[in-house]
């Protein structure tokens, strides 16, 4: 009797000690984590409070972190001094156009890679990762050249196309995380889809997509990011000034605006730089949740 | 006799009907590959060894290029100066993405905030991020110079400083190890729990665990993380042109990359030499001079490999 209640005591005093202990790791793990977060934070917070500022107060010290007052016409003078409506449009043209080709073709060739058996696979998959190493810098000249003879030079097309056409870095990527992904999704249902007389483009297009959301989303939001992003195929393929997505139109702007130019106009600077980051917080947030799952299943922790 | 002949014959129409349709599910990638890299790599060879402009037809010079490429004292400062960010950047954020991936592993309350907090930065485009940097490091308004001054020390001209503007560069690419840290965590939630029970039973505390399970466990993607970086490190572009072009880098030379060229990274000359003074047979020798470089540089790490990268594979074998 007496030697059960000491027992329970015991285990009683054992559990609370491991609890407080507990709570002091989760306390000291916040301590650090805050104020990282808070310098990895700032520069955004920087960028959105100067665009809400007025001339005068930039150039203000101590720099104020509230905008007082708040000028919100920041906003609408910097995206009508240039016509990034128009850029704003190139760049989605630019983005949905390769988004849609690399995600049917990486899930495509992906599904090759990891359902179906024919001879010479595992080399021609390490073709594709051999693919992701090799730096493209060593065909920009010859692709410039070729887009040229082509007079593709000022269209969407050198752009978009090898989306299609996997021929980037990044898509041996995706090709790879969809064949990773694939390969645990248990093979009984191909059989079952196979005895249902599924054709196997059939079996890629209505079974495989619609079980691969997770990694269809990081297909998805990583390349958007990174052709929203792109700054060197546009510099090339796009010289006209009509055609300018977003990330050249923003350079030309800072070169106007920016730190040499004799208007500094950083309040528009800014302003027209969050309006290019608004659509990349979006599709973070919207794909968020997908993205660790995606990338788990690709087994590069050696599994 | 003729059931079973039939029987094989159809199991082998079969195969050959699966190889087919597996050939044509990865002809996309092969058609890609061929027209967008080995056809072109191949034409990058043979313009290095021309005169070439695009608009007259090529000219045969031999390895003049090549001979060039050793005599040219800007070549050695461009891949000095991506030697110099490499070298620097690339074992920076290994470490610091390591570091947050396993912080962002652990399980207190509000995990998922800091995860999205941590990642959050990296989605900044990088003009944008640039110009913001651009506005931060201002040597006059900036608030960098503000938050020196709090402390009394001197403002710097930051990227107009020759001595920092590449480390400039490395400390705002901080902000951007996000991707980096999300394969890391992802690597960290792949370790089997039962590694870390068996551990705990042969009596490894918590730092026995992380360097016994954790550190080889992660390996193999820490040599994934640093094959990609140094490639990626080593093609650094956008960043440099927005910085020099949009005249931070004080350029009071025409055609100079930031003060001093001290932003001169190998494939911004590679683009002005092409694009900007139309030699495109000499940025061709300069494309594939780096592409030797590269392929170099990861060989050596393969080879490495083998005394620091675990794999469960070779376990099991």
């Amino acid at each position: 009797m007496t030697a059960s209640t000491e027992h329970v005591g015991q285990k009683a005093r054992a559990v609370s000690i491991w609890a407080i202990r507990r709570v002091v790791q989760e306390l000291v793990a916040h301590a650090l984590l805050i104020p990282i977060s808070i310098v990895l934070l700032f520069p955004l917070v920087w960028l959105i409070s100067t665009s809400l500022k007025c001339h005068t107060e930039i150039f203000k010290f101590p720099p104020q972190l509230i905008p007082n007052p708040v000028c919100w016409s920041n906003y609408p003078e910097a995206l009508t001094v240039y016509p990034f409506d128009l850029y704003f449009r190139n760049s989605m043209i630019y983005c949905v156009g390769i988004v849609i080709g690399q995600v049917l073709v990486s899930t495509f060739v992906g599904y090759g890679f990891a359902r179906l058996r024919f001879p010479g696979r595992d080399v021609l998959f390490w073709l594709v990762l051999l693919r992701m190493m090799l730096p493209a810098t060593v065909t920009m000249v010859p692709s410039y050249v070729m887009f040229a003879k082509m007079k593709w030079i000022n269209t969407f097309l050198p752009l978009i196309v090898p989306g299609w056409l996997p021929g980037l870095n990044s898509a041996s990527f995706y090709i790879f995380l969809c064949r990773q992904f694939f390969m645990g999704i248990p093979l009984e249902l191909d059989d079952a889809a196979k005895i249902d007389g599924a054709g196997f483009v059939r079996m890629w297009w209505q079974m495989m997509l619609p079980l691969s959301k997770p990694v269809v989303a990081t297909v998805t939001v990583f390349s958007f990011i990174i052709h929203w992003n792109d700054f060197q195929g546009p510099l090339l393929y796009l010289q006209r000034q009509n055609l300018r997505p977003m990330a050249l139109a923003l350079q030309a702007f800072g070169d106007a605006f920016g730190p040499e130019s004799t208007s500094s106009e950083w309040q528009w600077l800014m302003a027209a730089s969050t309006a290019f980051v608004v659509p990349m917080l979006v599709m973070f947030f919207a794909g968020q949740r997908y993205f660790l799952r995606g990338i788990s299943t690709s087994g590069l922790a050696g599994r | 006799m003729s059931v079973v002949t039939d029987k094989l014959s159809r199991r082998w129409s079969l195969r050959a009907k699966e190889a087919a349709a597996g050939y044509f599910f990865i002809l996309p990638f092969l058609i890609g590959f061929l027209w967008f890299t080995a056809i072109p790599m191949g034409v990058a060879l043979y313009i290095s060894f021309t005169e070439y402009n695009i608009v007259q037809p090529p000219e045969w010079v031999g390895v003049h290029h090549f001979v060039r490429l050793f005599e040219d004292t800007r070549l050695r400062k461009a891949l000095a100066n991506t030697s110099f960010y490499a070298g620097l950047s690339v074992p920076l954020y290994l470490a610091t993405s390591f570091l947050a991936a396993l912080a962002m592993n652990s399980k207190i309350k509000g995990i998922r905030i800091y995860r999205t907090i941590f990642y959050l930065p990296s989605v900044i485009p990088a003009v944008a991020n640039v110009m913001l940097w651009l506005w931060i490091f201002n040597p006059q308004w900036g608030i960098a110079n503000f938050l020196l001054g709090l402390v009394g020390i001197e403002g710097q001209k930051w990227f107009l400083d020759p001595n920092l503007s590449k480390p400039c560069l490395i400390a705002m690419g901080l902000w951007g190890i996000g991707p980096t840290m999300v394969i890391y965590l992802a690597g960290l939630q792949g370790v089997p729990p039962e590694l870390y029970e068996a551990a705990e039973i042969d009596g490894a505390g918590p730092w026995g665990r992380f360097l016994h399970v954790t550190i080889p466990m992660m390996s193999s993607v820490t040599f994934f993380n640093l094959i990609m970086g140094i490639i990626n490190a080593f093609q650094v572009f956008a960043l440099a042109f927005v910085l020099i072009e949009t005249g931070a880098g004080g350029t009071a030379t025409a055609g100079a990359a930031g003060v001093q060229d001290s932003l001169l990274f190998y494939v911004y000359y590679l683009y002005q030499r092409g694009f900007q003074y139309q030699q495109m047979g000499y940025a061709s020798a300069m494309g594939w001079l780096l592409l030797l470089i590269i392929l170099v540089l990861t060989v050596i790490q393969f080879k490495l490999a083998g005394s620091w990268v675990y794999y469960e594979a070779a376990r099991g074998a």
